[in-house]
């Protein structure tokens, strides 16, 4: 028999056919949407006067604009509330489940999916955010895609794509302690380069991937388009299924040991070809901040800037365009880098395990005079947990402030923004000039502990030196 | 409705500089605050174009010598980052009709193919050339054929890159492949009753 990768026997089973153009028409088994990027979709098909053709397989929530420190509607940006008005007025229209804020369900779309189980291995999967990635931690093929592609989707369930090649990265080993998922998707972003996932799906495997939660896998994953990459996976195993055993809509207990057997027979078989294989060794990674304006500018805690005299060309340049904004020194350490504002959330870090990890570490800590730290929870669920579990309190003793689910200072299109050129020590995804709200804001990703650790001194620091237990 | 036929894109031109220039710098999502597309094109790179105040900034999209420039000139992997339609959308909706480059991000790169807009491909010492072609001669047309892969301009040519099926699609006028996509409904329904999830 054939040997096969995971990518190859999902496009398979979900092929429609060819398009005249070469390109596959991909069925589409999970839609997900949220409020930026689906309301100009729906007012496409209204137009064309075309029904959604699946409703009950596009699942919606609210993410981006919700506001995390007011809870009452409306809300005080009219522009935020107009948009959550127009996605229920959608739902409504067409029968689209929507977890809306009084559901109890609410958060970043990527939260919502895996907590409802929702995302299952073998799946594809598609919504309006290039951080849909994220569901491939669970082996389903996830894209991120357009708004007339949103519109595709609801249309005909069914997107026009042209088939990708897979790059397996293994990463063998032991992670040093303090070590995150977050630094080994920084570490792999910053040896593969920005663009160096173009016209790739990512398979990520080895001991360190085998030995992750699934909470973890969604974190590397969920930055696989920081890469460049159009997909990013790991390969299903029990892990998978144990996480999603009892989820609201996984398959129900009776059919269990069917759909794991479908699933398993997903992974990609022993043996089998990829187009490109890539490895990197554990041991060798360390905490990891990036010190630029885009994903692959990082380092590790203990080196010093770079400093453009040192490199050539293209490279060079956008290290000059990036110290300047970033208003860093080349050549200085990173450590020791004052920071003005500290954000823990996000779809990449904003689960219970990272808020689980924080707060194990804080006692006896406090945030730093002067600095604004923000704890804002993936989901509505993620925060009854973390409540009932009284991290919370912890938190709040520590002087982060703890908000309500979303998007948050990630995007930055809601309220909680960087002011002038403040410096955010951020578990985020994206450091690019602006992203966090301010055009002239600046940010700095790392791993959760790590926001904490910079929280706590005011500057950028190892936390491996401040939290000690 | 039968979409135009895309075989060409002539018009003036302008270099944005820069490698990896980001979604989020082509329109910052402070402004997709918004149900329809309409209007995103003044907020097109904002943010590198105003200040605070909303003064205008030294940036060649604020130059006058390239005042209703339809085709863009950028560097490498240009449209990284957010999947957001609305960096596109912002491009066509200030007037661009094809953007040059070294290469794309590929949601970018897809997003832009939907809407008719040509992103094309060219080396890094081909875009020196093109650069300085504009800079000297800004009210000159730089004409993009997409029949013969050529970009004609100051009675130079240059060969571009641009994937086979996008290329298609645009000079046959099915770029938008949503009537495609529909017309395949029964092949839709068996692909669906097939799966193991519904």
């Amino acid at each position: 028999m054939e040997k096969l990768n995971l990518f190859q026997k999902v496009w398979k089973q979900h092929n429609v056919g060819q398009l005249e153009n070469g390109q596959t028409q991909l069925f589409v088994g999970r839609h997900l949407i949220h409020e930026v990027t689906s309301p100009q979709a729906f007012g496409m098909l209204r137009e064309k006067n075309i029904p959604v053709r699946y409703p009950e397989r596009t699942f919606a929530t609210v993410d981006h604009i919700v506001p995390t420190d007011e809870v009452n509607e409306p809300y005080s940006d009219p522009l935020a509330d107009a948009m959550i008005r127009e996605l229920r007025k959608n739902c409504d229209d067409t029968g689209v489940t929507f977890f809306d804020v009084s559901s109890g369900k609410q958060g970043i779309v990527h939260v919502v999916g895996p907590e409802q189980g929702l995302t299952q291995p073998g799946m594809t999967i598609a919504c309006g955010d290039s951080h849909t990635f994220t569901h491939g931690a669970f082996g389903a093929i996830a894209f991120g895609v357009g708004t007339s592609q949103v519109r595709d989707l609801l249309a005909t369930q069914t997107l026009a794509l042209s088939p990708l090649k897979v790059r397996r990265i293994e990463v063998n080993g032991e992670l040093p302690p303090g070590v995150y998922a977050k630094d080994v998707i920084l570490h792999i972003i910053r040896k593969l380069g920005v663009n160096g996932g173009t016209g790739y799906a990512y398979e990520y495997a080895g001991s360190v991937f085998d030995n992750f939660s699934m909470e973890e896998r969604m974190t590397a994953c969920n930055m696989s388009i920081e890469g460049g990459a159009r997909v990013g996976y790991v390969n299903p195993d029990k892990k998978t299924y144990d996480f999603l055993k009892g989820k609201p809509y996984s398959p129900s207990l009776d059919n269990w040991q069917k759909s794991v057997d479908a699933w398993s027979s997903l992974a990609s078989d022993e043996g089998c070809d990829y187009d490109d294989f890539v490895q990197f060794e554990a041991s060798d990674i360390s905490p990891t901040v990036t010190w630029g304006i885009n994903p692959s500018q990082a380092i590790f805690i203990d080196e010093n800037i770079p400093d453009p005299h040192k490199q050539s060309g293209s490279e060079a340049s956008s290290t000059t365009e990036a110290l300047e904004y970033m208003k860093l020194e080349a050549g200085a350490p990173i450590k020791g880098t004052p920071v003005d504002v500290a954000f823990i959330g996000s779809c990449t870090n904003g689960r219970i395990s990272d808020l689980e990890e924080v707060a194990s570490k804080l006692n006896g800590h406090k945030v730093k005079t002067g600095i604004k730290a923000i704890i804002v929870p993936g989901s509505q669920i993620v925060s009854k947990i973390a409540e009932e579990k009284g991290l919370d309190v912890i938190f709040k003793q520590a002087g982060f402030e703890w908000r309500n689910a979303g998007c948050s200072m990630c995007l930055a299109m809601n309220p909680d923004k960087l002011i002038g050129d403040q410096l955010c020590a951020s578990s985020s995804n994206r450091n690019f000039k602006g992203r966090q709200g301010s055009p002239t804001g600046r940010t700095m990703l790392m791993s959760p502990l790590m926001v904490a650790a910079a929280a706590i001194r005011g500057e950028i620091c190892d936390s491996r030196e401040v939290f000690s237990n | 409705m039968a979409l135009e036929k895309i075989t060409q894109v002539s018009g003036k031109a302008v270099y944005v500089k820069g490698d990896d220039i980001d979604t989020d710098r082509i329109i910052p999502a402070r402004f997709m605050k918004c149900v329809t597309f309409d209007g995103l094109g003044e907020y097109l790179f904002h943010d590198v174009r105003f200040n605070d105040q909303g003064q205008a900034k030294d940036h060649t999209l604020n130059d006058p010598r390239f005042e209703n420039a339809s085709i863009m000139l950028s560097d490498t992997n240009f449209g990284c980052g957010s999947s957001r339609e609305h960096a596109p959308q912002s491009l066509y909706r200030a007037g661009f009709r094809a953007i040059i480059a070294g290469n794309f991000a590929e949601i970018f790169f897809g997003n832009s193919i939907n809407l008719g807009i040509p992103c094309v491909s060219v080396t890094d010492e081909e875009r020196v050339r093109l650069a300085g072609i504009i800079d000297s001669n800004p009210s000159g047309d730089i004409k993009i054929n997409l029949i013969d892969y050529k970009i004609h301009a100051s009675n130079q040519e240059f060969a571009f890159e641009l994937r086979k099926g996008a290329r298609d699609s645009l000079i046959n006028g099915k770029w938008d492949p949503i009537d495609e996509l529909l017309s395949k409904s029964p092949e839709i329904e068996k692909v669906a009753n097939s799966l193991l999830y519904s």
